[in-house]
C-alpha cells in the first residue's frame, strides 16, 4: 500500500467499483478503493434478489453476482483494495484520514477522489411517528443486512410502511423465510418503487398494500406488540375514525434513502438541497477540483445498471484530472429542474466537455403521469431536444440524451430546463 | 371460456392484460402494448414462472448463509417444494460464483447456482 | 449472592442514587446498590433537558432550591473528578414581548433570594448578539451564569463506578419487592435476586418511590403523579444555536425550552402532561406539536423536519409540602429519615431539578445518616478520581494515532455518524458496571445517537455484544428483559421461534 494515489475511491459498492476499473482503464496507474465493510460489494452483498445486469450483461442477475463480476474484474486489473477501513476526513486538497484496525491510523494523498458512499435509510423520528420506542422498529434495509447476510430473522409478523422497493423486496423475503407480513402501507396514492416489485413481492406472496395510510403510533413497551395504521388525505393528514390496531412485532421502515454525504459536507463540497448529494458536472466533478461523485451518494438511483454507467463516468474523469486532462471548468451552463421535475444531475455542464461523447440528463417527476408525455430539455426560448414515453413515473429515474448534433444550441443557451409534461397538455 | 387478469411484468410500463382461455388453451390476451406483453400474458395465464433467489446455509466460509439463485424461471407451483429442499441444504465453502449447486432442481430442470464467491 | 449482609442499601440506580452510593463510599461503609433494569439510569436520568440549573426557578425557602443552588456548585469539580462531560455554558431566560418582563424581573428577584451568583439582565440587542436566530420579539433575558450543561449518563455512570471502585456493589436487574422488618424495624429488603440486609435502606426509586415506601407504611399520604415531557432532537447540521434558552416561566413549569447540549446537538422540550400509567414514555403527536410550538416561540427558524431523535421522560412529581415555615409549596423533594419505622430514609419527588441537586442530595443524606447518629469513618484509600474511558469522537488525527497504538479496536469505526470505535463499545461491556445491552453502549458511548439511529451499527454492535458476553445473537437485547432484537436464525424453522 502507497502513500499517494492517482485516485482513490470512497466505497466499494457498485458505483465504486465501476469508477475504480473505468480510472485504471482510463490511464490512470494507482487506483485505491477503500471500504468500511470487510469485503467488497457495498450494499448488493445483501440485495441477493434478482434484477441487476439486466442492461450491462443482458443477464438477470442477483446482486452479488453482479458485484462479483465488478469484484474478479477489479483484482485482475491490479486495483488495490483497503477493507475494514474507514474514511474519516477528506480535504479540499484531496487528503484522506484513514482509520484501520489492521493498518492503523494514517493519511494519504490522492490526485483524484471519487466519492461512492452510496446512502442510508430515513429513520423512524425523521418522520416523526410517535409513540413508545421498543425493539422491533427497524429500517428495511437493516432487517435485510441480519436476513440475508447474518442469518438472523429480527420478527415474526411485520407491517412494512412505505411501498419502495426495499420495503417490497423484504415484504417478499421475509415470507419466503417463514414470516408473515400483514401489510405494506403507503402514505402516498401510488406505489414508491417498480411495478415489476409489486407483482413479484407483494401480488405474488398476497401480501396487501395499502396506499394513503401510514403508521399513527407504535406501541409495545420492550417489543413491538402492534402499530395503529391510519387512512391519510392527500395532504398526508390523518382521516378520524379510520385507525386500525394491527398486530405485530416488527415494523419495518422504507421510507427515502438519502445520500450519505457527512465527509463530502466537511469537506466543502457544495450539496443540493434537493438531492442531498454533491452538484456535479457532467463529468460527475464536484465544486471541488478533483472531487468527483458517483451513485447514490449524488443521487438516489432505480437501476444498479446506470449506477455503473455514472461509476464510469466519474472514473474516467478521475483519471483524466489525476493526469491532467481535465481540470475544474470555469464557465457552467447549468441545467434547471423544469416543470413537473424534482431534481436533474447533473446540475451543471462543463461546455470545455462538451465534444464527442452525448451526455446523459437523469431526473424524477414530482408525480406520476400515467399518460403519454413529452421530456423536452430546452432553453430559455428554444426546445433542444424531446423524446415522448407512455407514463413518468417518480419511482423510476428518467434519462434524456443530448447528442453531440445538440451541442452547438447547448452552448448557445447558456442556460437549459428539463420538463416533463403529459402530451395532452403541451 | 375462462378470464384471467394480471398486470404484465415484461417491461416497466406495467399494463393491466386480460387473458382469455379456452380448455386451458390461451385464445386471446388484451390489454398488451406489445409483444412481449403478449408472451407473457400467455405464459402467465397457463404456466406462471418466476425466478427465485434465496440464501441456502453454508460452513466454512466467511457467512453462515450463501445467496443462491435459479438458474432460470421456474414454475410458481413449484415454489414451496423448491423452498422445502433448498431448507434442507448445507453447502461447503469455498464455492464460486455461478457454482451450480443443484441440478434440476424439483424436476423443472433449472439449476440452483451460487450468487457469490464465498 | 455469597455475600447479603451491608449497611447500607440504596434502591434505585439513577443519578441521585449513583451519586449517593458514590458519596458514601467515602465512608468506612458495605454499601449495595440495586437497580431493576438492565443498567443504571434509564428512568428519568436518561430522559431530560441535561442542564444543570443555575437554581432561579425553584420556590425561595424549598429543599429544591437549596440544594439546586448547593449541587450546581459542585458539579465542576466532580465532572473533573469523575471524567463526564459538564461545561459551565450558562443561560437565558428570553422575554419575548413586553408583558413577559415582569415575570422575568420577578424570576430574578427569586434567583437572589436562592442565592444564586452570577446572574444578569441582558436588554434586546445583548440577546440578539449572543443568539442570532432568537425571537425577533425578544426583549431582554435574564443571564445566569452557573448554568451548566451535562452528559447526564455518564454521570450516573461515573459515580456508580467512582463507588464501586471504593468498595461498593452495584446489582442491575435486581427489584425490590418488599421490606424485612421486624422488631418493628426495617432489617432488609427482599428482591428477584434474593434478600439482603442492611442497617439503613435508602429510598431513592424515581418513579416508583411512593410504592416502595407504602411498603413500610411511610408516608401513607405521599403520591408521585407521573408527568411526561418529551423531548425533540434535531440535526446539528441543520439546526445550530449556541445558548440554553428557556421561556419566561408560566405556572405549568419551566416552559420549553431550547438548548444546546454538550455532544453538540440541539434539543428542544419538555412539554408537561400529566398521565396515570407509570410505565407510559410515548411520545405524541400532540405532544411534538406542543414542543415545535414552543420552541418557536424562542427560535422561530427550528423546523420539525429536522429531528434525529425523540424521547419522553416521566417527572416524580411528588405532593411533599415545603418544610420551611411560611413556605406555600406542596410539591418539594421528600429528602428525610422515616420518623415512624426505623432504617429507612426516603429520597422521592425529585423531578426538576433533581439532576442539578444530585449531589447536594447526596452531600444531605450523608448528613441525615451523621445526625441520625452513624459514625462516618473516612476511608483512609477513598480515590475520588475515576478516570474517563477515551473517545476517539474528541481526539485530533495526533491523538487518535496515539491511541489507536494502544489498542487496533480503536481504528475500527462501528458507529459511522458519531465516530465510536468498537474498542470503545468493548471496554463499556467490560466496564465495573457492565453494559448488556444495546441501549446501555448507545447511552454511554453516544453510539447510534446521529443521523442514521443505529441503522448500519445494529447489526454490528449486536455482532459485538454476543461475542464479548459469549452468548448467541438471539440473546442480545435492547434494553434487556423482553426487548431481543432477533428472533431466530433464517433457516430454523417457524416451531423454533423463541419468546422475544
Amino acid at each position: 500500500m502507497k502513500h499517494n494515489y492517482d485516485v482513490v475511491v470512497i466505497g466499494a459498492g457498485p458505483a465504486g467499483l465501476a469508477s475504480a476499473i473505468e480510472a485504471k482503464k482510463s490511464g490512470a496507474d494507482k487506483v485505491l478503493v477503500i471500504e468500511r465493510d470487510r469485503e467488497p460489494g457495498g450494499i448488493l452483498l445483501q440485495c441477493i434478489h434478482n434484477g441487476f445486469g439486466l442492461h450491462t450483461f443482458k443477464e438477470d442477475l442477483p446482486g452479488p453476482a453482479y458485484a462479483q463480476r465488478f469484484i474478479d474484474e477489479a483484482h485482475a486489473l491490479g486495483i488495490d483494495f483497503l477493507l475494514d477501513t474507514m474514511v474519516m476526513e477528506i480535504t479540499p486538497e484531496r487528503q484522506l484520514w484513514l482509520s484501520s484496525a489492521r493498518k492503523g491510523y494514517f493519511s494519504l494523498d490522492a490526485k483524484a477522489i471519487v466519492l461512492a458512499m452510496g446512502c442510508r435509510e430515513r429513520t423512524r423520528p425523521q418522520i416523526r411517528i410517535p409513540g413508545m420506542r421498543p425493539a422491533g422498529v427497524f429500517t428495511a434495509g437493516t432487517a435485510q443486512r441480519w436476513v440475508n447476510v447474518q442469518g438472523f430473522m429480527p420478527g415474526k409478523r411485520f407491517v412494512i410502511l412505505g411501498s419502495g422497493d426495499i420495503g417490497m423486496i423484504m415484504a417478499r423475503r421475509l415470507t419466503l423465510e417463514g414470516a408473515k407480513v400483514e401489510s405494506v402501507l403507503e402514505v402516498q396514492n401510488y406505489l414508491s418503487g417498480l411495478m415489476r416489485n409489486y407483482v413479484q413481492c407483494l401480488e405474488d406472496w398476497d401480501v396487501p398494500l395499502r396506499l394513503r395510510h401510514t403508521v399513527k403510533r407504535v406501541i409495545g413497551k420492550n417489543r413491538v406488540e402492534a402499530v395503529e395504521a391510519v387512512a391519510v388525505d392527500e395532504k398526508w393528514q390523518f382521516i378520524p375514525g379510520t385507525e386500525q390496531m394491527i398486530p405485530c412485532d416488527t415494523l419495518l421502515l422504507s421510507v427515502g434513502l438519502i445520500p450519505e454525504n457527512e465527509l463530502s459536507k466537511k469537506a466543502g463540497v457544495s450539496l443540493s438541497p434537493v438531492t442531498g448529494g454533491p452538484i456535479v458536472d457532467q463529468n460527475f466533478q464536484t465544486n471541488l477540483p478533483g472531487i468527483f461523485a458517483a451513485g447514490n451518494v449524488v443521487h438516489v438511483y432505480d437501476l444498479v445498471d446506470y449506477v455503473s454507467e455514472a461509476g464510469n463516468q466519474a472514473g474516467h474523469g478521475a483519471a483524466l484530472f489525476a493526469n491532467g486532462t481535465l481540470s475544474k471548468p470555469q464557465k457552467s451552463i447549468k441545467v434547471n429542474a423544469g416543470r413537473n421535475v424534482r431534481y436533474v444531475v447533473p446540475q451543471f455542464l462543463d461546455p470545455r466537455a462538451l465534444k464527442d461523447e452525448a451526455v446523459v440528463l437523469q431526473c424524477r417527476v414530482t408525480q406520476p403521469i400515467e399518460e403519454d408525455v413529452w421530456f423536452e430539455v430546452r432553453s430559455e426560448s428554444q426546445s433542444i431536444v424531446r423524446r415522448s414515453d407512455r407514463y413518468a413515473r417518480p419511482g423510476e429515474m428518467v434519462s434524456v440524451k443530448l447528442t453531440p448534433s445538440m451541442f452547438d444550441d447547448v452552448l448557445k443557451a447558456g442556460e437549459l430546463f428539463l420538463d416533463i409534461y403529459a402530451k395532452s397538455e403541451a | 371460456m375462462e378470464e384471467k387478469s394480471f398486470i404484465c411484468t415484461a417491461c416497466p410500463m406495467g399494463c393491466r392484460l386480460i387473458v382469455r382461455l379456452e380448455s386451458n388453451e390461451v385464445v386471446q390476451v388484451l390489454g398488451n402494448r406489445c409483444k412481449r406483453g403478449e408472451n407473457y400474458g400467455t405464459q402467465e395465464a397457463t404456466v406462471p414462472k418466476r425466478m427465485l433467489a434465496t440464501t441456502v446455509r453454508a460452513h466454512g466460509g466467511i457467512h453462515p448463509l450463501l445467496p443462491v439463485y435459479t438458474s432460470a424461471e421456474v414454475p410458481k407451483a413449484k415454489m414451496q417444494e423448491i423452498l422445502v429442499i433448498l431448507r434442507e441444504v448445507d453447502i461447503t465453502c469455498p464455492v464460486k460464483m455461478g457454482d451450480v449447486l443443484l441440478k434440476d432442481i424439483a424436476g423443472t430442470g433449472v439449476d440452483i447456482l451460487a450468487s457469490r464467491d464465498l | 449472592m455469597q455475600n447479603n449482609l451491608f449497611d447500607i442499601i440504596i434502591i434505585g440506580g439513577g443519578v441521585v442514587g449513583s451519586m449517593i452510593a458514590r458519596f458514601l463510599s467515602r465512608y468506612e461503609l458495605r454499601i449495595l446498590l440495586i437497580e431493576k433494569e438492565a443498567d443504571l439510569g434509564m428512568g428519568a436520568s436518561s430522559a431530560n433537558t441535561a442542564i444543570i440549573h443555575a437554581g432561579y426557578d425553584p420556590v425561595p425557602g424549598s429543599l429544591k432550591a437549596k440544594l439546586n443552588v448547593r449541587g450546581n456548585a459542585l458539579f465542576e469539580q466532580l465532572s473533573q473528578e469523575l471524567g463526564f462531560a459538564f461545561e459551565r455554558s450558562g443561560d437565558m431566560v428570553v422575554a419575548i414581548g413586553e408583558e413577559e418582563w415582569p415575570n422575568l424581573l420577578a424570576l430574578y428577584e427569586m434567583g437572589i433570594q436562592n442565592g444564586v451568583p452570577d446572574m444578569r439582565l441582558f436588554d434586546a440587542g445583548e440577546v440578539k448578539r449572543r443568539e442570532p436566530k432568537i425571537n425577533p420579539s425578544a426583549i431582554g433575558a435574564l443571564w445566569a451564569g452557573t448554568t451548566g450543561i451535562v452528559d447526564p449518563f455518564q454521570a450516573t455512570i461515573a459515580a456508580a463506578e467512582n463507588a464501586v471502585m471504593n468498595g461498593a456493589t452495584v446489582l442491575l436487574n435486581t427489584r425490590f419487592e418488599d421490606f424485612i422488618i421486624e422488631d418493628a424495624r426495617i432489617k432488609g429488603i427482599k428482591t428477584n435476586r434474593g434478600n439482603f440486609r442492611a442497617r439503613w435502606i435508602i429510598n431513592v426509586a424515581g418513579i416508583h418511590a411512593d410504592a416502595v415506601m407504602h411498603l413500610a407504611n411511610s408516608n401513607p399520604t405521599f403520591k408521585i403523579t407521573p408527568r411526561r415531557g418529551e423531548y425533540y432532537v434535531f440535526d446539528p447540521a441543520d439546526v445550530q444555536i449556541n445558548n440554553v434558552l428557556f421561556p419566561v416561566p408560566s405556572a405549568k413549569g419551566k416552559g420549553i425550552l431550547v438548548t444546546t447540549t454538550v455532544h453538540g446537538n440541539t434539543m428542544a422540550g419538555p412539554n408537561a402532561q400529566i398521565i396515570a400509567d407509570k410505565e407510559d414514555t410515548a411520545t405524541t403527536a400532540e405532544g411534538m406539536a406542543e414542543v415545535v410550538s414552543g420552541a418557536q416561540k424562542l427560535v422561530p427558524s427550528i423546523n420539525p423536519r429536522y429531528t434525529i431523535a425523540t424521547f419522553a421522560g416521566l417527572r416524580a412529581m411528588g405532593n411533599a409540602p415545603c418544610k420551611t415555615p411560611g413556605v406555600d409549596y406542596h410539591a418539594d423533594f421528600l429528602i428525610e429519615i422515616e420518623p415512624d419505622i426505623q432504617g429507612l430514609i426516603n429520597v422521592a419527588g425529585i423531578e426538576s431539578p433533581g439532576l442539578s441537586a444530585s449531589p447536594a442530595i447526596a452531600e444531605y443524606v450523608v448528613e441525615l445518616l451523621k445526625e441520625a447518629g452513624e459514625t462516618l469513618k473516612e476511608k483512609s484509600d477513598f480515590n475520588p478520581i475515576r478516570p474517563a474511558r477515551p473517545r476517539f469522537r474528541t481526539l485530533s488525527h495526533a491523538e487518535r494515532q496515539v491511541l489507536v497504538q494502544t489498542d487496533p479496536a480503536y481504528a475500527r469505526v462501528i458507529c459511522r455518524c458519531e465516530n465510536i470505535t468498537e474498542a470503545e463499545i468493548v471496554r463499556e461491556i467490560h466496564a465495573p458496571i457492565p453494559a448488556t445491552t444495546y441501549d446501555a453502549i448507545k447511552r454511554r458511548t453516544w453510539l447510534g445517537t446521529g443521523r442514521c439511529q443505529g441503522g448500519f451499527d445494529m447489526p454490528l454492535v449486536t455482532r459485538i455484544l454476543a461475542r464479548e458476553l459469549d452468548i448467541s445473537e438471539l440473546e442480545v437485547s435492547k434494553r434487556g428483559e423482553g426487548s431481543r432484537f432477533l428472533f431466530r436464525q433464517s433457516k430454523d424453522s417457524q416451531e423454533s421461534d423463541h419468546e422475544a
